[in-house]
């Protein structure tokens, strides 16, 4: 928009509207624009569903609630899928703090999946206290491994990481395809059933609660690791300019690979949840995309891990939602994915206006306008 | 001898998709923009030239009121403009608004995936028609009419045996290879992608050379979704069908050097790679799977041999990911 005038004119002309960046803005305004846009694309989605299906939008809003709290089991179900979302935003967040673009969590995530399934399936008869804490072993080495091949080539030769751990995911998908049919059960279904042996034990029945619990905790120390340790602030300092790194003597190529370690284990983590906690089986769709969802939003919440919990919430709860809307009102099951992706359109879209901030064009800029313009121009320069 | 024309043909049918996807994400790269959202725009392209063809075969009487002029350019225009559309959001969000291009990008990708799956399972439904799955045999028929004389041998099997969207796929990309490479308008789009902030000095309009690559790129990739329905599957619209074909175009897009021309190269390469497990006889269903990951392994190669050679004409755009604002340097 800035840019479009400067070149086609030679005469002094302002453009109708000019971008400042913002800055001393009150501590809720972004909080205010944010919830703005969230009502606004609450708006949009319900108009697209009432143009779709003719029903009044507010019953539309009590199905959705409907989906996450309508009972216990739902509300322990949609507690469980966000603590899996949680996890992996949480294991891509110190990569992308550092502007390491790690959008192969999906791939890391299936790895360690895979490692524990191979665990549960292999060790047959093995006792449950000496398997878990090798599953996570090795789930979360697996998980690691994925992630430090493009971390190894990003910091010796610079190679695009974005690219590189974008392909790493659909080397693990075939993968975990080809071990699903190595493994199939019954022979010819083209899945593996649900595994018995290896399970993560149930609490009060309820096989979803270590998982919270665990995811719950990782939050709470991923938060202390990037703000309060040496390595967080190593991450800080690589992110913001690799340069000023080098210069105060950090070494770059170690943080980098170190970062993709941590990022990769934990991505190995959320596998091993997985696959061992909640679905006790694996296929291509156990992170079903996730991976990809985690990326938004760790990126919404500003890398910032208690926020992160909220955004994971918003994306649950609407895709649930729209789930339920889908199967009450009997519209086809990929209907929250145009409504989440509606949602992220917005937010996305309203973080500029928290960065920068819209002015008209200047009085004096163009006299024969300035009579018609000049109420709401006023409006304007008061504000 | 017919096997190997057949294996050709075969290939080439393959990679037909991913070209036009390549090209497309060619051309928006070497605007700076990362567009992760090529596989949800090919889906879009693909369901709108389906929910194109649809409405214009409910509206005829009988199907031999077609017009074939007709049967072809509406579904074409449906696409390109869905997946302009669905592109001009990128544009907007990551230009205009300068949001984060994986994030935006990503968010475009579940956004067009699902709207693609929700009207291909739903658009028979929502129309009140009859039939329960989404199918425009009837269009689909132009679009897979070949040339006359590609039953007559190998070459006819090897050259003239597609729809006409598989030679709009190579002419598209050597017209992109000679715009880029050769016209002043490439090398204006070249110098936005590398640097913006020099190319806005140096007086290039900034906003609109990322704008146009970003739109045209979605457009020309949308058609690859279009081809993929009308020819290959026959018109008929099957959930996920798609698959991970728009991942491989992004692929396609690092394994040839971001020039569209080996792009053709490559999408017969990768096509190949797609249905060699198929082809190689005795080959049990779970090393089909395993083989299916050479395609990717293949780009990883390519993309580590690169970037530890580092030539310059080989290089990703330099500026390929980051948002442009002129009062920030």
């Amino acid at each position: 928009m800035a840019n479009k005038s400067a070149t086609a004119e030679k005469k002094q002309r302002e453009p109708l509207f000019h971008i400042v960046k913002r800055d001393g803005l009150r501590p809720w305004e972004p909080y205010a624009i944010r919830a703005v846009a969230i009502l606004l694309a609450l708006i949009v989605s319900s108009l697209l569903t009432l143009i779709l299906t003719g029903k009044n939008p507010f019953l539309l809003f009590s199905a959705m609630f409907e989906g996450s709290f309508g009972s216990f089991r739902r509300f322990l179900s949609m507690l469980s899928d966000l603590a899996i979302l949680l996890c992996i935003s949480l294991a891509v967040t110190p990569a992308f703090k550092m502007r390491f673009w790690n959008i192969g969590a999906e791939g890391q995530v299936l790895a360690g999946g895979l490692a524990t399934a191979a665990c549960m399936i292999l060790m047959k008869g093995w006792p449950i206290a000496v398997m878990i804490p090798l599953m996570l072993i090795v789930a979360v080495v697996a998980g690691a491994l994925w992630a430090i091949l493009p971390a190894v080539c990003k910091a010796f030769w610079g190679t695009n990481e974005t690219l590189f751990t974008l392909m790493m995911n659909y080397v693990a998908i075939q993968l975990v395809r080809y071990f699903v049919t190595v493994w199939e059960n019954p022979k010819g279904s083209g899945h593996i059933g649900v595994i018995r042996n290896g399970q993560l034990p149930a609490i009060a029945g309820y096989s979803e609660i270590i998982p919270i619990l665990v995811v719950a905790t990782a939050v709470a120390l991923m938060y202390v690791y990037l703000k309060y340790s040496k390595h967080g602030y190593e991450i800080e300092v690589v992110g913001q300019s690799e340069n000023t790194a080098r210069y105060i003597g950090i070494n770059v190529k170690h943080v980098i690979i170190r970062t993709m370690l941590v990022s990769g284990a934990i991505c190995g983590l959320a596998g091993f949840l997985l696959v061992s906690g909640t679905d006790h089986t694996i296929s291509p769709d156990t992170a079903g995309g996730d991976g990809f969802t985690a990326i938004m939003v760790s990126w919404l919440a500003k890398f910032n891990p208690l926020y992160m919990a909220l955004t994971a919430f918003l994306i649950v709860f609407l895709s649930r939602g729209g789930g339920e809307i889908a199967t009450t009102m009997r519209l086809n099951s990929s209907f929250p994915e145009i409504l989440t992706g509606i949602i992220l359109f917005f937010i996305i879209g309203c973080e500029f206006f928290i960065h920068y901030s819209v002015r008209l064009r200047h009085k004096k800029a163009a006299p024969a306008e300035v009579a018609a313009d000049a109420d709401s121009e006023e409006k304007e320069d008061r504000e | 001898m017919s096997f190997l024309a057949n294996f050709i043909q075969r290939a080439m049918v393959q990679g037909i998709p991913l070209l036009f996807g390549s090209t497309g994400e060619i051309l928006t790269e070497k605007s700076g923009n990362l567009n992760l959202g090529i596989p949800g725009i090919m889906y879009v392209g693909g369901i709108s030239g389906v929910m194109g063809a649809f409405y214009y075969e409910q509206s005829l009487s009988s199907p031999e009121a077609m017009s074939g002029f007709l049967a072809i350019l509406i579904p074409l225009l449906s696409a390109l403009l869905g997946a302009g559309l669905v592109s001009l959001i990128y544009a907007f969000l990551t230009i205009t608004l300068r949001a984060n291009q994986n994030v935006t990008g990503l968010a475009i990708t579940t956004f067009g995936v699902g709207f693609g799956n929700f009207f291909g399972g739903s658009l028979a439904k929502l129309a009140g028609s009859e039939t329960a799955s989404l199918s425009v045999v009837e269009t689909s028929r132009y679009f897979k009419a070949s040339i006359v004389g590609s039953d007559s041998g190998f070459f006819g099997q090897v050259f003239l045996s597609y729809g006409f969207l598989a030679y709009v796929a190579i002419l598209i990309a050597v017209v992109v290879t000679v715009l880029l490479r050769r016209t002043r308008l490439g090398l204006h789009l070249r110098a936005v992608g590398e640097n913006p902030a020099t190319a806005d000095a140096a007086g290039i309009n900034v906003g609109a050379y990322k704008y146009g690559a970003t739109v045209l790129g979605g457009a020309v990739a949308g058609l690859g979704g279009l081809y993929y329905v009308m020819d290959y599957m026959g018109g008929i619209w099957s959930n996920n069908g798609f698959g991970d074909r728009g991942w491989l175009a992004i692929a396609l897009v690092i394994f040839a050097l971001w020039n569209p021309s080996y792009g053709i190269l490559g999408s017969f390469i990768f096509g190949g790679l797609y249905i060699l497990p198929v082809i190689i006889p005795g080959l049990s269903r779970s090393m089909v799977e395993f083989f299916a990951t050479f395609p990717y392994l293949v780009t990883i190669a390519v993309l580590v041999v690169t970037s530890m050679r580092k030539k310059r004409e080989t290089q990703p755009p330099a500026s390929l990911g980051l948002s442009y604002f002129r009062e920030e340097r």
